[in-house]
């Protein structure tokens, strides 16, 4: 069996497809994420050592961070492979990731904040991984500006593309900021970690909560690549007969 | 373990809701946004139709 990808690459047919998956992606949001807080209320009480509840915010917290980073690395990648094939629908989609993923960002930020508040007695240091995230921050902020800010539908996404892959080096750096070579140098507040000395129970309810964030990102970044989509066809004969369908 | 006892979070009720609190709001508000957005577009495009099948009816 063989499947014409470039037949969804096309914005009129790919409209309808996303459009069914999204109650699907919304409902295993949804299902996953009661899954995860139930496993990570009520099934982590005696791990807690001393009874630090705090350490529940870690079922957001990491979540959020890891979809924060993920989503940039999507991103990039459909603008890359807009700039080679001069797809439409590639640009549509990286535009249509950048709200979501700076709302991770902004939320890895501030769990962080209260995490920190409670464990390290700090809302806000400058610690190298903690900065790194706020510069994705304004890096998912600048992206969109940039966007906004030219009238061209076809340079702002050229730009707003490249200004995206000179970014990717931030995800790299976040990732490895937490080695820290010296620590007199770089006072890192967030220590090594593997996932493999978690506890599985902390680690089961991360996972699950991690897919629940993947399927709700998956859902809103389609239901926001669909207005895109009618956005920028309104004048197409499909988007018309559609809307006319619809009123 | 009591209801109170599980919002209290054995005193860090504070920083667990405020951190599960701020995710839901943002995810949920997020949704309502784009839902928000996607009448407003559908709605300007039946007007601009409108518009336009009245124009070619009236020349």
């Amino acid at each position: 069996m063989s499947i014409n990808w470039f037949k969804y690459a096309s914005p009129a047919s790919f409209y309808p497809l996303a459009g069914k998956s999204i109650p699907w992606f919304l409902w295993t949001a949804v299902l996953l994420s009661a899954a995860g807080l139930y496993w990570g209320f009520f099934k982590t009480p005696h791990v807690l050592t001393d009874q630090k509840e705090y350490y529940r915010i870690i079922f957001v917290h990491v979540p959020a961070a890891w979809l924060a980073m993920w989503l940039y690395i999507v991103l990039v990648g459909w603008a890359v492979i807009g700039l080679i094939f001069n797809t439409r629908l590639s640009y549509m989609l990286a535009a249509a990731i950048a709200p979501t993923g700076a709302m991770f960002t902004f939320l890895s930020l501030w769990t962080g904040a209260f995490w920190g508040k409670t464990s390290w007695g700090t809302w806000w240091d400058w610690d190298p991984r903690m900065t790194s995230q706020l510069i994705l921050l304004f890096l998912y902020i600048g992206y969109m500006a940039l966007q906004s800010a030219i009238d061209d539908t076809r340079r702002a996404d050229r730009a707003s593309a490249l200004l995206a892959i000179v970014g990717l080096v931030l995800v790299p750096i976040i990732f490895w900021s937490i080695n820290c070579p010296d620590p007199n140098q770089c006072a890192a507040l967030h220590q090594r970690s593997s996932l493999k000395t978690v506890e599985a129970n902390i680690l089961i309810a991360m996972l699950v909560m991690t897919l629940a964030f993947w399927s709700y990102s998956f859902g809103v970044i389609f239901m926001r690549l669909r207005n895109l989509i009618l956005e920028r066809e309104r004048n197409s004969k499909w988007v018309k007969a559609y809307v006319e369908e619809t009123s | 373990m009591t209801l109170s006892e599980f919002f209290s979070m054995n005193g860090y009720g504070f920083y667990v809701w405020s951190s599960f609190g701020m995710t839901a709001l943002l995810m949920l508000g997020e949704l309502m946004m784009v839902k928000q957005q996607s009448r407003t577009i559908l709605q300007r495009l039946r007007r601009i139709i409108r518009l336009q099948t009245d124009g070619e009816t009236q020349s």
